[in-house]
């Protein structure tokens, strides 16, 4: 009975893993890629209400590498990378990495409550579509912007993305000032 | 007799596996039946002959604001029990065999939590004609960027 209750809890896990794997860690079709200034347009500047109080403005954290995170808490791949931004955060925020999170619920609510459950150490925004069709219609989450020092846009990563693609996109950027 | 119990506990770990997967990938157990594509979505309502759906958006409103099939109405995320409550209340005195298409589109489709519980929701209150647009990727790349027609706004 214990054998089989054993055999069973390790092929729920092995099945957990295998679509956790399929669905979540493959590596995404986004791309990443480092240009010139000039073929990238200036990532639009907003002002959006702080889960944490007040407004945000985009344009505060000039000079700063900004990784602008689309989500939304009904989003399972977004929260699945939110424990990983969490960590990103940590380690280059001293090399000037801002991550800012944009929650796209409808509703601030379900947003504070994953902002604390997850503890979130960036700013959080709440979206609208104003702010999506800004951003060239942000039509399916997760969605992430990587913005430079001098306010551009150099890359955009559509669905689930690894850590590794962010910092290939992030390094160069916190490298050059 | 030990292989044979072996063999046994290698298949039932092995069906065990199947069934985790297949029980995390929410929408995907919607039967192929019920799913429609894009393109042939795009076909029935630019016909004059097909039946009209009554097309219900049952993801965010933000994305809804942003771009959605014209027509198409905003329930809200069906993943939460109010969503699914409006649902009811909306379809409640439609005829039972009046063809339905609720779509989402808010992330990949083995990710999305709201179309499944809608569909089980139409199908639990009788109706015959239910087809869920199938969306592999996300609304903007499987429908806005393939030119399909949009609108915006509530």
């Amino acid at each position: 009975m214990k054998k089989n209750l054993l055999i069973a809890l390790v092929a729920i896990t092995i099945g957990a893993i295998v679509y956790f794997y399929y669905f979540y860690a493959r590596p995404a079709g986004s791309r990443s890629r480092l240009a010139s200034p000039a073929e990238h347009a200036l990532a639009p500047d907003f002002s959006l209400p702080n889960l944490s109080g007040g407004e945000l403005d985009l344009s505060t954290y000039r000079g700063k590498v900004v990784l602008l995170d689309f989500w939304a808490t009904w989003c399972v791949p977004c929260r699945e990378e939110i424990p990983h931004f969490v960590d990103l955060q940590n380690q280059y925020r001293d090399q000037g990495l801002q991550i800012i999170g944009v929650s796209m619920d409808d509703s601030p609510e379900p947003a504070l409550v994953f902002y604390k459950t997850l503890k979130m150490n960036y700013p959080v925004v709440m979206g609208n579509a104003k702010i999506g069709e800004l951003y060239g219609g942000v039509l399916g989450l997760p969605i992430a912007f990587v913005i430079g020092r001098d306010g551009r846009i150099y890359a955009k990563h559509v669905g689930a993305t690894s850590i590794p693609v962010f910092e290939k996109a992030i390094l160069p950027l916190l490298q050059s000032h | 007799m030990i292989r044979t119990t072996m063999l046994h506990n290698i298949l039932l770990a092995l069906v065990l596996v199947l069934l985790t997967v297949v029980a995390f990938a929410q929408a995907s157990l919607i039967p192929s039946t019920r799913l429609i594509n894009p393109e042939d979505l795009v076909k029935t309502l630019q016909s004059s002959k097909a039946e009209k759906p009554l097309m219900i958006q049952v993801g965010s409103h933000v994305l809804y604001s942003q771009a959605h099939i014209p027509g198409s109405e905003y329930i809200g995320p069906a993943s939460s029990d109010a969503a699914v409550q409006q649902l009811r209340k909306r379809v409640e005195s439609v005829p039972r065999n009046k063809f339905i298409l609720i779509y989402c589109g808010c992330c990949p489709w083995g990710h999305c939590p709201n179309v499944k519980p809608a569909d089980d929701a139409l199908h639990a209150m009788g109706f015959t004609s239910i087809k869920v647009l199938y969306i592999a990727n996300n609304f903007g790349a499987d429908w806005v960027d393939k030119g399909y027609p949009v609108a915006k706004g509530d």
